[in-house]
């Protein structure tokens, strides 16, 4: 299954590449597509179904919404040469990962392996979820009993989002 | 925004009223199957999208129809939080309680307050999504009229 996973996120790094190098900018949404259906056959490969239907719905409705978007646009995207900046840019950017991967390497030695093991609060979890909610599905019975304010932070950033979005493209002011 | 052809208009007709079903299928069956508000609310908000796309704004009459989506979600989410202060009043006193008789697990009625989470969670979710794909429509429009 590693093995399996591993060559879905190859191609999901080769998707995100093409999407930054593209010229067009529909290709470059599309390209985007890849990344997040990958992402779905990797949530399912992983026993995750409940991630997987929302991952799949979300990165659907995005992508509709933003080719809409993007065909009514110019489609083409500005071309600048490369200069001394980006090459700075570039080789900042390599150092500051090889800084995080070493650290993260460092850190990850006192893990339990991945997959294995579970913590004394999910043990709890996992074990009461049922019979304390009387939900069927697990999931549902964590996210909206017991980890009920992490759902109402989530409902509130989508509140925010939108009116954000309201905010920011009215062009017309309100009377 | 323009309408599309007769084809996509037909199937459109034939499909939109079961994806909005499906929608309310996975909203309300949120707490016995994979899925729940987030997952059935978009697929709500897919049906109204697939709908304005093949027929258009002017078909629907969509000028003014954000201000409703906005008030729906933002009751939506007031609704979400009462309840969960109504945990405060009638429950153990806790907030986020499950203050409604848990059931037999694996009925459809059943695990007390989290099918209603379920539901205006997912309302909220509709027509949130709806808002943001409306606002990228229409208030282009506007100012070109």
């Amino acid at each position: 299954m590693e093995a399996a996973i591993s060559v879905i996120l190859v191609f999901m790094i080769i998707g995100a590449i093409f999407a930054i190098h593209a010229k067009d900018l529909l290709s470059a949404v599309i390209t985007c597509g890849i990344i997040g259906y990958g992402l779905v056959i990797c949530f399912l490969l992983l026993r995750a179904p409940d991630l997987a239907i929302v991952q799949i719905v979300v990165e659907t409705i995005t992508l509709v919404i933003m080719v809409a978007v993007v065909l009514d646009s110019t489609r083409r995207e500005p071309f600048s040469k490369p200069d001394l900046r980006e090459y700075v840019n570039i080789s900042t950017a390599v150092v500051i990962i090889a800084v995080i991967f070493f650290f993260l390497k460092m850190a990850s030695g006192s893990l339990d392996e991945f997959g294995k093991g579970s913590l004394r609060m999910a043990e709890h979890y996992i074990e009461g979820a049922s019979s304390k909610t009387g939900s069927a599905n697990l999931v549902t019975g964590v996210i909206f009993d017991f980890r009920g304010y992490d759902t109402l932070g989530e409902a509130t950033v989508l509140v925010t989002a939108v009116l954000g979005v309201i905010t920011i493209l009215r062009l017309k002011g309100k009377k | 925004m323009k309408g599309m052809t007769l084809i996509v208009k037909k199937t459109t007709q034939l499909i939109a009223g079961l994806v909005f079903l499906y929608g309310i299928y996975v909203v309300l069956h949120g707490h016995l199957t994979p899925g729940g508000g987030f997952a059935g609310g978009v697929i709500i908000a897919g049906s109204f999208i697939l709908l304005t796309l093949a027929y258009g704004s002017d078909f629907m009459k969509l000028t003014r129809e954000e201000t409703g989506t906005t008030i729906t979600e933002n009751l939506a989410i007031l609704t979400a939080l009462l309840i969960a202060l109504a945990g405060l009043i009638f429950g153990a006193g806790i907030f986020f309680s499950n203050w409604l008789p848990a059931g037999k697990a694996g009925e459809l009625i059943s695990a007390g307050v989290i099918p209603l989470y379920n539901i205006f969670i997912g309302i909220e979710v509709a027509a949130s999504i709806l808002t943001i794909f409306l606002a990228l429509i229409i208030f282009k429009e506007e100012i070109t009229k």
